[in-house]
């Protein structure tokens, strides 16, 4: 839809240019419609989006704005605290946990769910057998219901009777307590987040490499290239526009992990799981504090914003757009 | 689902916003003829629903002129949806509160006034436990206790005389080792590691959760640390281990279902669940280590400040709380108890067949634990006394270390 809009702008700006001064008089009113018309259609194709966009992300970004200066439990009326809360937020230590402990399952998940979405993607862009069923079977997780997978790992990885234990103990494995254990509650989160998300990376990376022209990579085999230095000297260059968006995408995403960790952990055991989203949720709905929560889904928001735009500024330096 | 955290809290508030300015009028302009109330539950959920409808089907008869939605959710989403519609401005005109959240409810201005017609048909400490400065702000609808469970084919197999009301914590420790049989997977005893067992353990052991202002916690104190220790010793000696799915929900009920859990520390409300089962069992007042108590849970129904119907919902609300029909369709079910003052209807309740001794229902009301109670920062003060003591359950943190972080982290939940 972006394009057509690009298109509809363009033309209106091509028009704008060619009657430009030849055209006096009569001519302008035709002009003006004219353009006015364009500037509907332009709108009217903006609409279905930017209509959901105000009502339900631009407004109750405006209104968390304002409750985040506020205290108010979501029963009695709000008390105006100015910035009480973010002076409350940034001095409790709890703060910093949420953070780091969103941190570590982007450390976490990043690598492993671009390492993995690249890896299929390179095997299903060969002439693999039966490689359209393949793609769809990995791009079934990705439209599958959250609370639905996280259920299904928290059995999987159950301690004492799930079946990745159990298969380990045939090798004389103990297995780890995973999300009864602090420190295995984190990967378990990462491994069912990296295993879910995988089809989507698969599909933009495999997007990106079957947009390089075959004849690039002929060319470098007939040099003399092997199979990992094509990979790394022309697959992979060519391939940072996809992966600069599966990066941005993932990072944006990985900030506001939450549907695995309230269903498989509910940021437990002991608190080791508890990520910003977590928290924001657990203030507002079981603490009733939801002027602090606001406050936190801005600063969450700050964040991400920062994180983005160092990203979109660091991307000329080796996002190759050939 | 991966839209912005900020869209999803901003929702509620934006909503909330637009409702509370609309919704704040007169509420003094009582419908003539008929009148439609909502009424939201989770007294009902998971088994007694045709109950509370034969309920309302009464109530409906006798008042023509009044119809009754009724809406049920599952407990463990209650209080959620029922925040969230207070926020909204959208709340049934009658709706579930329990006992431990009564205050904060009060204090913030949700429930309106209540003044029963009948208020001698109520049982008095229970009726009284809703009032503030004298005013009826709830009914209760019924009050249940915590005893002890046991299966008494195992107990006889392992040639174990059963629990009786003199037990103490000692006779029960030494019952459960002798039952845990690890090999046949047959556990001793079951009793969760939560804020809800820690407060009446601690009672059965002479102690206080708060100081006499509730401003502090008094749980840090040799008598506190000996009760944690109760409680969370029993995982991996005599109770199953978190990793075996300890604490999981309905662990401890489908254990003993499926007759591997010889005791078990639950309320009286499964008695329905274990009606038919192919053993033997009955129960006990829980044992006490200086003293006997009993956990208490009361649950009440309030009516909405904001409702347009505060008289139908009023008429509503006592209905169900105190009616003969409600009284007799709880005890007919085995639900839990009506908060009646009708001794007689009461005494029925002992020959209604399984568990035998239903007399230690009443046994167990003679020395009752309320659950601590904050006007801020209940739910604060609960998960972090829960997420405490299972750290010390895992074996994470010593038990003293466990009671020193709980005190330090709720002391500052409820008094900022």
């Amino acid at each position: 839809m972006t394009a057509l809009i690009g298109e509809a702008a363009a033309e209106v700006g091509a028009e704008a240019r060619s009657t430009g001064s030849r055209t006096r008089g009569p001519r302008t009113s035709t002009r003006r419609s004219r353009r006015v018309r364009y500037a509907l259609t332009v709108l009217a194709f903006l609409l279905p989006s930017a209509v959901p966009l105000l009502l339900f992300v631009l407004g109750p970004m405006v209104a968390a704005a304002w409750i985040s200066l506020t205290e108010w439990n979501l029963l009695a009326p709000a008390e105006w605290v100015g910035f009480e809360n973010y002076a409350n937020l940034l001095t409790d230590p709890e703060t910093a946990d949420v953070f780091l402990h969103t941190l570590y399952y982007i450390v976490g998940y990043l690598p492993l769910v671009y390492v993995g979405g690249l890896a299929i993607a390179l095997a299903l862009n060969t002439a693999l057998r039966g490689r359209t069923v393949l793609r769809g079977v990995y791009f079934l997780p990705v439209i599958t219901s959250w609370i639905v997978v996280a259920l299904v790992w928290r059995w999987l990885l159950n301690p004492s009777n799930g079946v990745v234990n159990t298969v380990l103990a045939w090798f004389g494995i103990d297995g780890p307590g995973w999300w009864t254990d602090p420190a295995w509650a984190m990967p378990s989160i990462i491994l069912a987040s990296a295993w879910k998300d995988l089809g989507f990376v698969m599909v933009i990376l495999l997007a990106g490499l079957q947009a390089i022209d075959p004849e690039l990579l002929d060319a470098a085999r007939v040099d003399g290239a092997g199979w990992w230095r094509r990979l790394f000297s022309v697959t992979l260059p060519l391939l940072s526009p996809a992966t600069f968006f599966v990066i941005v995408i993932s990072l944006i995403n990985g900030f506001q992990v939450f549907d695995q960790v309230y269903a498989m952990t509910g940021g437990g055991p002991g608190g080791a799981t508890q990520v910003v989203v977590q928290q924001i949720y657990d203030l507002t709905f079981r603490y009733g504090k939801a002027g602090e929560a606001s406050a936190l889904s801005w600063l969450l928001f700050v964040v991400i914003l920062a994180v983005t735009v160092i990203q979109i500024r660091g991307q000329r330096k080796w996002v190759n757009y050939g | 689902m991966r839209t912005t955290a900020l869209a999803g809290v901003g929702i509620v508030a934006a909503t909330a916003l637009a409702l509370t300015g609309c919704s704040a009028g007169d509420s003094s302009t009582e419908a003539d003829g008929p009148v439609t109330i909502t009424y939201t539950n989770f007294i009902s959920n998971g088994g007694n629903e045709e109950n509370l409808q034969a309920i309302v089907d009464a109530f409906e008869e006798e008042n023509p002129d009044i119809t009754v939605e009724v809406t049920t959710l599952p407990y463990a989403d209650y209080g959620t949806a029922l925040q969230t519609d207070l926020a909204a401005g959208t709340v049934s005109d009658v709706f579930d509160i329990e006992y431990a959240n009564f205050a904060q409810y009060q204090a913030n201005g949700v429930l309106a006034e209540l003044d029963p017609e009948d208020p001698s048909a109520y049982r008095e400490s229970v009726l009284e436990a809703y009032q503030a400065d004298g005013t009826q702000y709830a009914l209760p609808s019924s009050f249940s206790t915590v005893v002890l469970f046991y299966n008494a084919d195992l107990f006889e197999a392992a040639g174990v005389e059963t629990p009786t009301a003199d037990w103490t914590w000692a006779d029960e420790q030494a019952a459960a080792e002798e039952l845990t049989d690890e090999g046949a997977g047959v556990w001793g005893d079951h009793q969760p590691v939560s804020f809800y067992e820690y407060y009446k353990v601690l009672a059965q052991n002479g102690g206080e959760f708060l100081n006499e202002d509730g401003t502090e916690v008094a749980f840090n104190t040799p008598e506190g640390v000996e009760a944690a220790e109760w409680l969370v010793g029993k995982s991996g000696t005599v109770m199953p281990t978190i990793e075996d799915g300890q604490g999981t929900p309905d662990f401890d009920t489908n254990l003993f279902l499926d007759g591997k859990l010889a005791m078990l520390h639950t309320g009286i409300w499964m008695f329905g669940a274990f009606a038919d089962v192919p053993f033997g069992w009955d129960i006990a007042v829980e044992p006490g280590n200086t003293q006997q108590a009993s956990a208490l849970f009361s649950n009440a129904v309030g009516v909405s400040a904001g409702s347009e119907h505060q008289e139908a919902a009023a008429a509503f609300a006592e209905y169900l709380t105190s009616s003969d029909v409600m009284v007799q369709t709880r005890l007919d079910a085995g639900w839990e108890l009506p908060a009646t003052s009708d001794e007689a209807a009461l005494d029925s309740y002992l020959t209604l067949g399984s568990p035998e001794n239903r007399q230690a229902v009443f046994d167990s009301l003679e020395n009752v634990a309320l659950p601590p109670v904050v006007a801020e920062g209940q739910q604060e003060m609960q998960d972090i006394m829960t997420e405490e003591l299972v750290e010390a359950q895992a074996g994470r943190k010593s038990v003293q270390e466990a009671l020193d972080s709980a005190e330090e982290r709720i002391n500052a939940a409820i008094g900022g």
